[in-house]
């Protein structure tokens, strides 16, 4: 794959997120994809013969779609050079002492056990291909909460997994989805029974160890009706100087006067290709929120998606994109109303220095039939430097009359007037400029809970880093 | 270098029952529309802690500044009036540093060192204030976290430089509590609501509100040379009496004030010991409040028609 540029902006993440463990698999398979590895990879997970089926079956509707040429330039990803399937350990491990011990560390390096102390019902933690720990309170697994990898979701609930997987996003969806749906591994599995609320969120977190190599996590969720489940993934990736690829799907079905919430804060490093289909079904009352924060990654293309199925239902994406140099972070949502009285709210954040590319690409689609939904989308752009760039790509398919939609767009850059007004009060310039970068992402900052705000905000200050001159 | 552990000591400031702020050192200031006289100073620091020499300012390749001249202690309160176009704000923002003027001839010394070429944030950290004429929003950026990152990064220069006396470690700052008290206590005093602290800084404010808010800032940056820029005669009455009960509250020894006016209403609520008219770029007199008088009566034309006969 081809070589990165050496990343300046990002330096700082080398110490922090940018290390990597010697190689310490049980398993890898050889680079590149054919028929033979997506039955490998099912044969070692142990699976039933219907979902060999289906992956060989997305393996070929993968073969034969096109790469998309739209949005980011994903064209020099080389599909045989990747290796597909890296397994780090034997089996699961349900304690921290149970993980090997460079795992442990890493994990330990991110927070990981501490945060899941402190302010986390449910932790997952995969490390390539696999989930090495996974861990959900005793008290929510009375209440019939199921949280567990995506592999131990089908081997243990078969039936309500196949009952819900791949019908939110079919393999056919596109490119990636098919790529997924023939190599998945990991991810998350989980269900929230009738009524009950999962007040402290579950977590899970994606850490990429292995060069050169594809993390391709499965997620489905299904809230059932009347409960809430507050779901946050985070993922981090050694500096490699070839290009990793990550390419995850998310499906989740939000019952009638259900509520789910995902957030994403993604900090790959500046060598992943992060490529996700995300999308939700809300039905009748049921309110299905992203909250999702880009930071990291070469090329990120990822429109997390609503689709309000049953009147009532309420779909919002709050997102954050902060590209920097050699990044492009293509990124938005859509919103799709199937049913009448729905309504939605995307409001987006774009953020781009030192040559860095940031898009908004979003559709609001109201089907036939429809009427009296509202939507309202807010895309504001904030431009660091001369060398940056901005670009907004709204989509509208509205096949109703009776609806109110209202868009809004703004760019702006970090003004003179606004550094000159921080700065005559003693605060550096940079400081300044990171103030006015966290004050611009504050209104979506402020939706997570606060320790996730406080990561964020952390976050950014290492990108603003000597960024002003 | 300035001493920060006396905080929250609210030293040269204290209230009366009637609401009406006064420096607690000098004799209580009225707060009503009749003129006072000024307060004896009495300590004034030998040198002037600001002095303002030949100045020469040009703001995209134009003269504004013609050289200017000027002396500011710790303790006085100065007036520079002058008519709209004389480069009053111009000479503010030189003061602290804005990248827009240059600085073609002369020199600005603050505290006996020249500030030419210190940052806009260096200068501040130093002692220096400026007050906006108008205020620039920060969405998004709270008052209160505002105010304890701008005194944080003092914070942290007084202890980078105070050799491990024991100061406030640099990392750290001050506590959030202690850091409320004291922003709640300066709040009191300034007759500000609490809920103003988590308003985003000057997002949405009125201007009186604006105004409040950078007194605020200086109220707890505690400068040791503040200029007011109040160039625009247009402001509001309650706008300008804002600034005027500010200046009041926080004046004292440590404190020296240039109010920049073009209007002489400002007199009312403020006394200067030295009132300046400025003309083209110069300050071509110079005298006590009666100057302020004076002005009231015959106007700028007065001013540059008296230097004129005088030059003869």
């Amino acid at each position: 794959m081809s070589t990165t540029p050496e990343i300046g902006v990002r330096d700082n993440y080398e110490t922090k997120y940018g290390f990597h463990d010697a190689d310490g698999f049980v398993f890898k398979s050889r680079k590149g994809l054919d028929r033979d590895i997506v039955e490998q990879i099912s044969k070692m997970k142990g699976e039933p013969q219907w979902m060999t089926d289906y992956r060989l079956k997305a393996f070929e509707i993968f073969e034969k779609k096109p790469t998309p040429t739209w949005g980011a330039d994903v064209g020099q990803i080389d599909f045989q050079d990747i290796y597909y399937y890296v397994k780090p350990t034997e089996k699961e491990a349900k304690t921290w002492e149970d993980v090997p011990a460079d795992m442990k560390r890493t994990f330990d390096k991110l927070g990981i056990p501490e945060a899941e102390q402190k302010f986390l019902s449910g932790v997952g933690a995969q490390y390539d291909s696999e989930v090495v720990y996974h861990k959900v309170q005793e008290k929510l697994e009375k209440l019939g909460v199921i949280f567990l990898s995506c592999d131990h979701g089908l081997r243990d609930h078969e039936e309500l997994f196949k009952q819900y997987f791949g019908t939110v996003i079919p393999s056919s969806d596109n490119k990636f989805a098919a790529l997924n749906s023939a190599v998945w591994s990991g991810g998350s599995f989980i269900y929230v029974p009738k009524g009950v609320h999962v007040d402290v969120p579950l977590q899970a977190y994606f850490r990429i160890n292995t060069k050169d190599m594809g993390q391709f996590e499965r997620t489905l969720i299904i809230v059932d009706e009347g409960a809430y489940v507050h779901y946050v993934e985070g993922c981090t990736a050694p500096t490699y100087s070839s290009d990793s690829l990550h390419s995850a799907v998310v499906e989740i079905i939000v019952k009638a006067g259900a509520r789910c919430r995902y957030t994403t804060i993604q900090n790959w490093s500046n060598n992943v290709y992060n490529l996700v289909t995300k999308r939700a079904l809300a039905y009748r009352n049921a309110t299905m929120e992203w909250v999702d924060g880009n930071l990291g990654s070469k090329i990120t293309m990822k429109y997390p998606s609503v689709y309000m199925m049953e009147p009532g239902a309420h779909g919002e994406v709050l997102s954050i994109a902060f590209a920097g140099q050699g990044q492009h972070l293509d990124a938005g949502a859509k919103v799709v109303h199937m049913a009448p009285n729905t309504t939605s709210k995307v409001v987006s954040k774009s953020i781009s220095k030192d040559g860095g590319r940031a898009a908004y690409r979003g559709l609001v689609k109201v089907a036939k039939g429809a009427t009296d939904c509202k939507s309202s989308v807010n895309c504001d752009a904030l431009i660091l430097d001369e060398d940056s760039r901005s670009d907004t790509y709204p989509y509208m398919e509205i096949e109703e009359e009776k609806v109110s939609i209202g868009h809004e767009a703004t760019v702006s850059k970090i003004g003179d007037e606004q550094l000159f007004y921080l700065t005559s009060r003693g605060i550096s310039k940079d400081e300044a400029a990171a103030m006015i970068v966290s004050g611009f992402i504050e209104p979506i900052v402020k939706e997570l809970p606060m320790e996730y705000a406080v990561e964020m905000n952390r976050l950014i200050q290492l990108q603003m880093e000597g960024s002003v001159g | 270098m300035r001493v920060w552990g006396e905080l929250h000591d609210l030293d040269s400031i204290s209230t009366t029952e009637t609401g009406a702020i006064f420096p607690a050192a000098g004799a209580p200031r009225e707060r009503s529309s009749t003129r006072r006289e000024a307060p004896e100073r009495k300590r004034m620091s030998q040198t002037p802690d600001l002095i303002v020499r030949d100045l020469h300012v040009a703001v995209e390749g134009k003269e504004i500044l013609k050289g200017l001249n000027l002396e500011v202690r710790k303790g006085e309160i100065h007036a520079l009036m002058g008519p709209n176009g004389s480069g009053k704000s111009t000479f503010a923002n030189t003061l602290m540093g804005h990248p827009r003027y240059e600085v073609t001839a002369g020199d600005i010394l603050f505290k006996g060192q020249s500030i030419l070429e210190m940052e806009t944030d260096e200068r501040s950290r130093a002692g220096l204030f400026m007050a906006f004429q108008y205020p620039v929003a920060i969405p998004g950026v709270s008052v209160a976290n505002f105010l304890r990152s701008a005194l944080n990064t003092r914070l942290a220069e007084a202890s980078a430089g105070a050799n491990g006396s024991g100061a406030v470690p640099r990392s750290k700052g001050i506590a959030p509590k202690e850091f409320r008290a004291m922003l709640t206590e300066k709040m009191k005093l300034l007759k500000m609501d609490e809920s103003f602290a988590g308003r985003y800084l000057n997002d949405g404010f009125s201007g009186g509100e604006k105004k409040r808010a950078e007194i605020l800032q200086m109220a707890v940056l505690k400068p040791e040379i503040a200029i007011m820029d109040e160039t625009d005669s247009g402001l509001d009455i309650d706008a300008l009496r804002v600034v005027a009960e500010g200046v009041n509250a926080l004046s004292g020894p440590n404190l020296g004030v240039l109010v920049i006016t073009h209007y002489q209403r400002i007199l009312n609520y403020i006394t200067p010991q030295k009132v300046h008219v400025m003309v083209d770029g110069r300050i071509l007199l110079s005298g006590g409040p009666e100057l302020a008088l004076q002005l009231e009566a015959k106007g700028y034309d007065w001013v540059r028609d008296s230097k004129e006969v005088g030059a003869r």
